[in-house]
C-alpha cells in the first residue's frame, strides 16, 4: 500500500515535470520563430507556472465540472452517503465530498489532491442500476484510489494533458485550415510568416502530444486499475460483489455523455466506446481501434477473473 | 573511546525504547478510537429502535411478541458493560431487528410506507457502519496484540503494563449455517 502511495508521489512529481517541459519547449520553439528574445521565454514561464500551481490546486474542480457532477443532497442521496460513511470507517480515511451526475449510463470516478481534499461522482445510472452490495463495491474501488493516492496523478492529467491538447488542436487547425487560406487570400511576405510560424508550431506539437498522450498511460498505469480492485475488496472482504458489478457494468452498453478523452482515465470504466457498433458509420471504428491502442483501462474480463482468483 | 561506544548503543536503546512505546502508545489509541467509532454507531442504531418501532405498530400492532423482543433487545444492549457483554447484547438485537424487518415482507402497507422505507435504509446504513467499524477495530487489536506478544516489544509493553485486547467477536449463531424455513 505504501508502494503505491510512494510511487504515486512519483508519478505527480513526474507529470508535473514533463507538463512544464512540453509547454517551455513550445514557447521556446514559437520564440525561435519569432525571434522575440527572452520575453517569450519568461512569458511562456509565466504561463506554465500558473497553469501548474491551477492544476495542483484546482484540478478536482474542472474534473468535476468538466463531467457535469453537482453536489449529492445527503437526504435525497442517503444510500449513497450511508456507504460512503461506512467504508471510510472500515478503511480509515476521511469521508470524502459525494457527486451525482445525471446519466443513465453506470460510472464513476474519484477525483481530488488527497484524501482529505477528495470528491467521488456517480452517475444516476449507477444507482439505479446496482444492488446496494454492488454499489457498495463500486464505491470501494473509488475510495481505494483516494486511499492509494491514485488521485492526485490522474486529476493532474485531465488538466495538463487537456491543456496540450488543446494547444495541439489550435495548431492543427492553423496548419489544415487556417494556414493555406491566408496564403491564398493574401500574398504578402507578412502573413506567409505567420502561416510558416504557425506551422512550424503545429509541427513541434503534432509531434509532442503522441509522448504527452503516452505520459499519460505511463501516469495512470492499468495496474492501478486492478489494485485498487483489489483494496476494495479487503475494505469490504466480499468479492462478489465487486464481480457482479463488473459484469454489469460490462454488460451495460450505454455511454456516458460528457465522458472525454482528458478524463476517460478516471472512471472505473472506460467511457470511451471500445467495440464500434453495427450502425455507426465507417470512420468511427477505425477511431474505436485508435481508443484501443490509448486504452486507459485493462480489459473488464481480466479484472474479473482476477477477483475469480481470490 | 570506548566510553563513547558505551555511550553511542545506551543512546541507541533509548531511541528504540522511544519509538517501540510512542508504536504502542499509538495503535493503542487507534484501538480507541475504534472503539469509540462502535459505541457512535450503536447509540445510532439505539436512537432509531423507538421510531422503527411506532412505524411498525401503526401496521401490524399485533405482532407484539416482535417488537417487545426488539424494545427489550435494545434496552439491555443500551444497559451492557464491558467489550465482550456489549458484543452480546449487540448481537440478540440484531437477530431480533433481521424479524422485525421480515415483518415488512408479510404486510406490503408497512413496506410502502415512505417512513419505513427511510428507517429501513438508515438502520441498514448503521449496521453496516457497525460491522465496518468493528472490522477497523478488530484489524487494530491484532495488529496491537502481535505487537505486544512479540519479542523484543513484549519486554516493554509488560513493563509499561501494555494489557492485551479482547476482539468484537460475532454471535456464533450468526456464523452458523442458515436455515430456511417455509
Amino acid at each position: 500500500m505504501f508502494d503505491a502511495v510512494a510511487s504515486n508521489r512519483r508519478r505527480s512529481i513526474a507529470l508535473i515535470g514533463s507538463f512544464v517541459l512540453v509547454v517551455l519547449l513550445a514557447s521556446w520553439a514559437f520564440n525561435t520563430v519569432v525571434g522575440g528574445g527572452p520575453l517569450g521565454l519568461v512569458l511562456g514561464l509565466a504561463f506554465t507556472g500558473v497553469t501548474s500551481v491551477l492544476a495542483y490546486w484546482k484540478s478536482d474542480a474542472v474534473a468535476l465540472a468538466m463531467s457535469h457532477a453537482h453536489p449529492a443532497d445527503p437526504t435525497e442521496y442517503a444510500r449513497l452517503h450511508n456507504l460512503v460513511e461506512g467504508l471510510c470507517i472500515a478503511s480509515g480515511v476521511p469521508k470524502p465530498r459525494l457527486y451525482v451526475i445525471e446519466d443513465d449510463a453506470p460510472n464513476a470516478f474519484a477525483t481530488g489532491r488527497d484524501p482529505k481534499h477528495a470528491a467521488i461522482a456517480v452517475t444516476t445510472g449507477l444507482l439505479a442500476k446496482m444492488t446496494r452490495v454492488e454499489l457498495e463495491a463500486v464505491l470501494a474501488h473509488e475510495l481505494s484510489h483516494v486511499k492509494n493516492r491514485d488521485i492526485l496523478v490522474s486529476t493532474l492529467a485531465v488538466t495538463m494533458v487537456g491543456i496540450v491538447a488543446v494547444m495541439s488542436d489550435w495548431a492543427m487547425r492553423f496548419l489544415w485550415w487556417g494556414g493555406p487560406r491566408h496564403r491564398n487570400d493574401r500574398s504578402d511576405n507578412n502573413n506567409n510568416g505567420a502561416a510558416q510560424l504557425m506551422a512550424v508550431l503545429g509541427i513541434v506539437l503534432l509531434v509532442v502530444t503522441p509522448i504527452v498522450a503516452k505520459l499519460m498511460q505511463f501516469a495512470v498505469s492499468r495496474r492501478r486499475e486492478s489494485l485498487a480492485d483489489l483494496t476494495a475488496v479487503t475494505m469490504t472482504r466480499y468479492p462478489p460483489g465487486l464481480i457482479s458489478a463488473l459484469e454489469k457494468l460490462r454488460d451495460d452498453q450505454t455511454v456516458v455523455h460528457s465522458g472525454s478523452r482528458a478524463t476517460a482515465h478516471l472512471w472505473i470504466e472506460s467511457p470511451i466506446p471500445r467495440y464500434p457498433s453495427e450502425e455507426r458509420p465507417g470512420n468511427e471504428r477505425k477511431l474505436s481501434r485508435l481508443n484501443r491502442m490509448f486504452d486507459t483501462h485493462p480489459p473488464i474480463e481480466d479484472r474479473i477473473a482476477a477477483l475469480r482468483e481470490l | 573511546m570506548p566510553f563513547l561506544i558505551v555511550l553511542g548503543i545506551i543512546a541507541l536503546v533509548v531511541i528504540y525504547v522511544v519509538v517501540q512505546y510512542n508504536g504502542l502508545v499509538r495503535v493503542r489509541n487507534r484501538i480507541e478510537n475504534g472503539w469509540a467509532q462502535i459505541d457512535v454507531q450503536l447509540k445510532r442504531r439505539h436512537d432509531l429502535i423507538p421510531n422503527l418501532v411506532e412505524t411498525v405498530k401503526g401496521y401490524a400492532a399485533h405482532e407484539r411478541a416482535t417488537l417487545e423482543a426488539v424494545i427489550t433487545a435494545r434496552n439491555s444492549a443500551m444497559s451492557a458493560h464491558g467489550e465482550a457483554g456489549k458484543a452480546q447484547a449487540e448481537n440478540a438485537l440484531t437477530g431480533t431487528l433481521k424479524s422485525l424487518f421480515a415483518l415488512g415482507e408479510a404486510y406490503p402497507d408497512l413496506k410502502a410506507n415512505q417512513n419505513f422505507l427511510q428507517l429501513q435504509e438508515e438502520l441498514t446504513g448503521t449496521e453496516d457502519k457497525i460491522a465496518y467499524s468493528r472490522q477497523y477495530y478488530n484489524d487494530e487489536v491484532r495488529a496491537y496484540n502481535t505487537k505486544i506478544q512479540s519479542f523484543p516489544s513484549n519486554i516493554l509493553a509488560k513493563q509499561f503494563k501494555f494489557a492485551q485486547r479482547e476482539y468484537f467477536q460475532t454471535d456464533d449463531a450468526d456464523r452458523g449455517p442458515v436455515s430456511v424455513k417455509f
